[in-house]
């Protein structure tokens, strides 16, 4: 078991001239902030990887900047999934009893760095194999577009039912003064918007940012946040979407089967108040919601249109805005989902507050829907 | 000029890919087989891109890239030529494209 004890979260778009060092500083000291500790007190320290500082130590030189000399430190990386990964990561090691506070990190200048938004195309385009995927032109959304298609295929889901979850997103960012973009948006503006890998238009995608967020995950807890992680798991299926057993069966349920098994308690996922699930593009959030159980196949938009996973619904979801209107600035765009998921839990979401959230699911994917993590987290009664 | 595709296939396991390696990534054997398919297949799947990632492919964009199950039974990904749709039939080959050797399918 463990508690997360603060969290700290910056708003998601331009930050014009902060470096990823000043990002993650100014979120780690917020996050130290909200726990009541100081910087002797953190005694493992987790970073993800950051596109605009490319570094094989980024923990250590994050350490040293902030000033920091903990016990265990270093980065990880599975692409998208990285934040969740950590945060399961940190649950594991305070569990075992190995360390008392881990602080979690990650935030990128993604937005204002030199090159701005096609420099992260082309720079995210090389998760893709070098050889058979890369040289043809793909793009992070043509991936994603060949899974769109083949999905909706199957299981009849139009473009206008897509859009239903980045109208969403939005009405949620609407109501979050740290979101990138709050502008309530329509499914004829996101039909409308320019395609960029059929069937994904511009507004299926999520928005690049410039941010970060921090935590951190104690053993014990320092003050009267309630909120911990009861299970994590993880499930990797391939890393090209060439070389992916299914384009419409994915790992997410898997790594949900293990966060459940690791609880030791009989949930469903339907046992959720509130949700928190990875949202690259409307497709992503649609198949993760259908594969987590959450909705049927196929079904998740008109649910989504009819109020289901709205604030005030039966299940609300990123009541921040998501990634495709909080923002995405890299390993910190899932964590802010994180985030919102610990202020909800303990009555700190203000305007955005939730009727209720003691039991909460979260899920990640990295890559092509590729690797998986799913983390779930309950307020203490 | 255009060449075959080329795909490998486990002598002991029967297992067929498309990623080359020196092993059969189901079993582990060594030394699969690598042969030049048929170039025949079906769509799977299809995205146009419109937002292409380098200045180069820019200049090629919209351009359509599809998965393939090809009939010797691995799956790749590929250029398609324009309005190809999942459950077409298809042929493909590897022809030079902006200096790149890439795999393309047209309707069979
Ligand atoms: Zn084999």
């Amino acid at each position: 078991m463990s508690w997360i004890t603060g969290v700290g979260l910056l708003p998601f778009g331009r930050h014009e001239g902060k470096n990823t060092l000043d990002l993650m500083s100014e979120a780690a000291a917020l996050a130290l902030d909200d726990a009541g500790l100081k910087r002797a007190d953190i005694d493992g320290v987790l970073t993800g990887y950051a596109t605009t500082m490319p570094h094989i130590m980024l923990a250590t030189v994050f350490c040293e900047h902030f000033g920091l000399s903990p016990a265990y430190a270093h980065g990880l990386q599975v692409g998208g999934a990285t934040g969740f990964a950590m945060a399961m990561l940190a649950h594991e090691l305070v569990a075992a009893g190995r360390l008392k506070h881990v602080l979690v990190v990650a935030g990128e200048n993604r937005l204002s760095a030199p090159g701005g938004r096609d420099k992260v195309v082309e720079t995210l385009a090389q998760v893709g194999h070098p050889v058979h995927e890369v040289p043809l032109g793909p793009t992070i959304p043509a991936y994603y577009g060949l899974v769109a298609n083949r999905y909706m295929h199957e299981h009849f889901l139009s473009e206008a039912d897509l859009a239903e979850l980045a109208v969403l997103m939005r009405a949620n960012a609407a109501t979050h003064p740290g979101a990138q973009f709050r502008e309530p948006i329509t499914v004829a503006d996101v039909l409308a918007s320019k395609p960029i890998a059929r069937p994904l238009k511009l507004l299926d995608c999520c928005a690049t940012a410039d941010g970060a967020v921090a935590f951190i995950v104690s053993r014990e807890r320092t003050g009267a946040a309630a909120v911990r992680i009861i299970g994590a798991g993880q499930a990797h299926t391939h890393q090209h979407i060439s070389e992916a057993p299914s384009l419409t069966e994915f790992g997410a349920h898997l790594a949900m089967d293990r966060a459940i098994a690791a609880s030791g308690r009989k949930l469903v996922t339907t046992d959720a108040d509130y949700l928190a699930i990875y949202d690259s593009f409307t497709i992503t959030l649609a198949i993760l919601l259908e594969e987590l159980g959450l909705a049927p196949r196929g079904q998740s938009c008109s649910m989504a249109r009819e109020g289901y996973f709205s604030r005030a619904g039966t299940k609300p979801i990123n009541t921040h805005g998501g990634l495709m209107s909080y923002g995405h600035c890299g390993v910190a765009g899932a964590l802010a989902h994180l985030v919102e998921t610990q202020l909800q839990m303990t009555g700190r979401a203000g305007d955005r507050q939730v009727a209720e959230a003691g039991l909460a699911f979260l899920h990640g994917d990295g890559g092509v829907m590729s690797s998986h993590v799913s983390l779930i987290m309950e307020r203490q009664v | 000029m255009s060449a075959a595709i080329s795909y490998q296939r486990c002598t002991p396991c029967g297992h067929v890919w498309y990623f080359a390696r020196s092993f059969c990534p189901k079993c582990g054997a060594r030394e699969p087989v690598t042969s030049p398919a048929s170039g025949a297949g079906i769509v799977h799947a299809v995205t146009i891109v419109d937002r292409a990632p380098t200045p180069d492919m820019k200049a090629l964009a919209p351009y359509t890239l599809v998965m393939v199950d090809a009939d010797e039974g691995f799956r790749l990904m590929a250029h398609g030529a324009p309005r190809l749709a999942i459950g077409d039939r298809v042929t493909g080959s590897v022809v030079e494209l902006a200096g790149r050797s890439i795999p393309i399918f047209k309707r069979a």
